[in-house]
């Protein structure tokens, strides 16, 4: 679906490194610390899964790593620049899917997705998109209508109704049946081979090659060794 | 500037659909408006001399009463995470959801009033001045009450606490509102009443964005 267009990073015309960077990145939340020092660079193409149990933290790091929370210590840097010096630009090239879907029961299906597309930017047909996700005939359903499941494809839609080169991926895979994560898996692959990068949390086994892993319970754990 | 426009014309269609919401908020204002008349008795000398203030008060609450849903429907499912990734200034949203919110609630008030100046048995030639100090004063105070959404967003029974917020902000607004009205109903001219009242209205479009979108931020952590 996205396998034509080839996205290239403004900054990788200029020289900086493309990707994204994190250096000693900690997270503070309720005045506990979270998560600390956390290193990792990913390019264009690339791939990071977290794992670790509930309460690790890895919502929290993709918080972060969306500019939602502003870190406690460490940078964010995308294509080379601290993305806290112009948070509205790095978020103008996030897709970010929560735990919530975002999804307004009032409107149709193509309603949500077109209306997400029209402010993301960058609209791509959103009938391709629903379509990947089985959504097609039910396009013009109301979206009230829709079961727990076929909300989260929706809402994984997004990702392929307007195009930008990082996604951040909360559990996306949470109330999906297999041919839904298989869809997902595709998606995500196509997504990487034009150049975009993914960071997802997981529990479950969502397929994806060759990526980057953190585990966030280890991190927890070292963490508290050294502050004893 | 496109997705300011995107966002304003969403949140009309979302208005749209769920229909009764915008009109609860001028259902209310007429009916708490209408209670004076069986309250106070109709004697149409006390009616006029209070029914400025009483219409000018009645506005304000029911521009409170809608206030708490401006951003806690987005923020309660997830579409404020998505609003903030879009490519424009968050206090731009908070604009475009504030101007959307004014014509979908304030607009209808605007309307109504002259049915409620008869209600209050105002004289006829002070209907153009009710008008018009509603339509410059109303913008103050869906402004202002984009701040206390913003700061109150995310809290249970924010609402209360909202309210506790942005009432005393409202005072500004209100005195001249009635001031303009008085000076009408004594044959004065309203102009400099109604000038300050859209120099409120001007001050709170600049900063009141910028302090929402601070609050909004804050939510979303």
């Amino acid at each position: 679906m996205v396998e034509s267009v080839q996205y290239i990073a403004p900054s990788a015309i200029s020289g900086a490194t493309p990707g994204i960077a994190v250096a000693a990145l900690s997270c503070d939340r309720g005045g506990r610390r979270v998560f600390s020092g956390i290193e990792v660079t990913l390019s264009p193409g690339d791939a990071l899964v977290l794992r670790g149990p509930n309460g690790s933290g890895k919502s929290s790091l993709l918080r972060v790593l969306g500019g939602y929370i502003r870190p406690a210590e460490g940078v964010l840097r995308w294509n080379g620049e601290d993305v806290w010096d112009d948070i509205g630009q790095y978020q103008a090239c996030v897709h970010y899917v929560g735990h919530l879907d975002g999804v307004k029961p009032v409107l149709t299906v193509r309603e949500n997705l077109t209306m997400w597309s029209a402010l993301m930017g960058d609209a791509m047909d959103p009938d391709d998109a629903l379509k990947h996700f089985g959504l097609g005939n039910l396009a013009d359903l109301p979206a009230k209508y829709l079961s727990a499941g076929q909300r989260r494809r929706l809402n994984l839609a997004r990702l392929g109704a307007s195009q930008r080169p990082l996604w951040l991926l909360d559990e996306p895979s949470v109330s999906l049946d297999a041919t839904s994560v298989t869809q997902l898996e595709e998606l995500v692959a196509s997504h990487r081979r034009t150049g975009g990068i993914v960071i997802v949390a997981t529990h479950n086994d969502l397929q994806i090659d060759h990526a980057t892993e953190i585990d966030m319970g280890e991190i927890d754990m070292g963490t508290l060794g050294d502050a004893t | 500037m496109m997705a300011f426009w995107q966002i304003v014309r969403r949140d009309l269609l979302l208005a749209r659909r769920q229909g009764a919401s915008s009109l609860l908020g001028v259902a209310f204002f007429v009916i708490v408006v209408s209670l004076f008349p069986f309250a106070v008795g109709p004697d149409a000398i006390i009616l006029a001399s209070i029914g400025a203030g009483i219409i000018w008060v009645a506005a304000l609450l029911a521009t409170l009463l809608s206030l708490d849903r401006l951003f806690q429907a987005d923020f309660e499912d997830g579409s404020l995470d998505i609003l903030v990734l879009t490519r424009q200034p968050i206090a731009m949203l908070v604009l475009a959801k504030t101007l959307a919110h004014w014509l979908t609630t304030a607009l209808p008030l605007i309307i109504a009033s002259p049915l409620l100046a008869m209600f209050m048995a105002l004289p006829v030639d002070v209907f153009a001045t009710l008008v018009i100090s509603l339509a410059v004063g109303t913008p103050a105070l869906s402004l202002i009450g984009a701040v206390g959404a913003a700061l109150t967003v995310g809290m249970r029974r924010g609402g209360v606490l909202m309210s506790l917020l942005v009432l005393p902000l409202y005072i500004p607004v209100l005195i001249f509102g009635v001031g303009a009205m008085g000076a009408a109903m004594m044959g004065q001219d309203a102009s400099s009443a109604l000038m300050l009242l859209g120099a409120i209205s001007l001050f709170a479009l600049v900063l009141a964005p910028i302090g929402a979108a601070a609050a909004l931020r804050l939510a979303l952590e």
